[in-house]
């Protein structure tokens, strides 16, 4: 088996499996109960809370557990909505291509009497600061825009973004989620107030996650009830899920350089492979790119016919296509970045592992060419492109 | 549980009358590219009988199954069974299809229906 759907989630690291263990089997005490072993776990707590904070450059009292990166999002989110509202400011700039726990918070605040500006993000999948900066005012009280995309891997400028914020005077989160422990992130040099992530997408378990916020940025609270994370998000703390987290992400952020020559080399070695196939198109910038990120759309066919295949090929990736996505439409990140409907539902998108070889590299460029050649092979459209009926768009 | 049945995932890995059929005398196309799926059938007919039928799909799993299994329904059937087919008789033969992807059989059934429009219009 080839795992390629690492945005999707990735493997549990053996180091995260056995400390995890740990503090479910001998570790259990409740980090708020005061004998030594509660105090115990509440050490294990505020270890994992320094280890995180490290990662980031940021303090260690600035992180926040949470169960993940949605919650992350919307704890952000709503948080910058409440203190824009306190100083009549209802105005949030973001991008078209946001995940969902973004995207549909923003929808809920639109429907509070927020307004929503959503910024282009081009054909290779990139915000351009100077629209961010030329689309700020005076109500605007919040900016967020994604680090990397998690359909097509894009790095934005954030250190620019972030800069322009900090000048505005308006608050800048991050959805950070896909570049965590992918790619150094540094929250002061790079002008970031809130920042999410989220445990699984780097080896870590579900379930776990962390937001980022700057001191002096007061949060509002999601979950009511108890004085757990300085009384911003109640219930007993995930003492097994936030250690193994850190230890994650501890691990993966010591290989980052090794892993990155690695991956990148293999992701450009499949790249190189699939631009091959005819009518097919690399979708995002090729370089300003997740190492592991890989995706790509052919015309004249459609993406879950692609990816039984080539999961009967024992290759196992994702889709931006309306069948996969249980909506009729295809990707919102496809169609963003200008992508037709035609074209979009025909995507494929890689992410690969760290412990992907060369030789599944090329394993994986061979099934694709003969999976989109057999599908093609009776695909009306296909027939219609190759005729001459129809126009190529790719 | 898997997405598909084992009926839907053996007519998508293994689909019958997959192609064109050179001496069709009934084509019916339905669907567009902008939904993501398009289906194709390529009817013979002779005497009132389907003689032979082949299918091409732009489409994913259920709908390259849908139109494998709605083209055995109708081989060597009479024109009076062939317009009776339904897309509930084409989702049951699959062993049922998830609730989103029941517009896949719509589809099949619609092709064929398509199709038998074509060889009336010519007549
Ligand atoms: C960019 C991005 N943001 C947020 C999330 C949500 O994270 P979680 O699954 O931990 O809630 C994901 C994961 O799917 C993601 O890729």
């Amino acid at each position: 088996m080839i795992y390629a759907d690492n945005a999707a989630t990735t493997k549990m690291s053996d180091a995260a499996i056995d400390v995890m263990l740990t503090h479910i089997k001998e570790n259990y005490g409740n980090p708020s109960s005061l004998y030594e072993f509660g105090q115990k776990a509440k050490e294990v707590l505020e270890e994992a809370r320094t280890d995180v904070a490290r990662v980031i450059n940021a303090q260690p009292e600035e992180i926040l557990f949470t169960s993940g990166g949605s919650e992350a999002d919307n704890q952000a989110i709503l948080s910058a909505a409440e203190l824009g509202r306190k100083q009549g400011k209802l105005h949030i700039i973001s991008t078209a291509f946001e995940h969902h726990a973004v995207l549909h918070t923003l929808e809920k605040l639109k429907k509070q009497g927020f307004e929503i500006t959503l910024l282009d993000v081009h054909e290779d999948g990139l915000i351009r600061p100077s629209e961010v900066e030329a689309a700020i005012n005076d109500n605007t009280c919040l900016v967020t825009v994604m680090y990397a995309n998690n359909e097509i891997g894009t790095i934005q400028p954030i250190k620019e973004i972030g800069e322009i914020c900090h000048r505005k005077k308006v608050l800048f989160h991050t959805d950070a989620v896909q570049a965590i422990g992918h790619v150094p992130v540094d929250v002061v040099a790079e002008n970031i107030d809130m920042l999410s992530a989220s445990s699984h997408k780097f080896h870590g378990p579900k379930g776990v996650g962390f937001l980022y916020a700057r001191k002096g940025i007061a949060l509002t609270n999601l979950i009511e009830g108890g004085a757990q994370e300085r009384g911003k998000r109640a219930g007993t703390e995930n003492v097994p899920g936030i250690a193994a987290m850190a230890t994650a992400l501890k691990e993966i952020c010591s290989k980052m350089e090794k892993n990155t020559a690695h991956v990148k080399a293999l992701r450009d070695r499949i790249i190189k492979g699939l631009e091959e196939i005819p009518h097919s198109i690399l979708n995002g910038d090729a370089q300003k790119r997740l190492p592991s990120n890989i995706n790509f759309c052919f015309e004249g066919i459609e993406g879950e016919s692609l990816l039984l295949l080539l999961d009967d090929k024992g290759i196992q990736a994702s889709s931006g296509s309306a069948c996969t996505s249980g909506s009729l439409d295809p990707s919102h990140v496809l169609l963003a970045i200008g992508r037709v409907h035609d074209v979009a539902h025909g995507s494929l998108r890689l992410s690969l592992g760290e412990d992907l070889s060369e030789t599944d590299a090329d394993y994986i460029i061979k099934s694709v060419r003969e999976v989109v050649e057999y599908l093609r092979s009776f695909s009306p459209v296909w027939r219609d492109l190759s005729s001459g009926k129809i126009k190529h768009l790719l | 549980m898997a997405l598909y049945s084992e009926k839907v995932m053996d007519h998508f890995r293994n689909p019958r009358n997959l192609g064109v059929l050179e001496d069709a005398n009934a084509i019916g196309e339905v669907g567009n590219a902008k939904c993501g799926d398009i289906m194709k059938m390529y009817l013979k007919i002779e005497d009132d009988m389907v003689k032979d039928v082949k299918f091409e799909t732009f489409g994913c799993g259920s709908a390259i199954a849908s139109s494998s299994m709605a083209t055995e329904m109708i081989k060597g059937k009479p024109l009076s069974e062939v317009e009776k087919l339904t897309n509930k008789a084409v989702t049951e033969a699959l062993d049922g299809l998830p609730t989103h992807k029941i517009h896949c059989s719509v589809l099949a059934e619609q092709a064929i229906k398509s199709a038998l429009e074509d060889y009336r219009s010519k007549k």
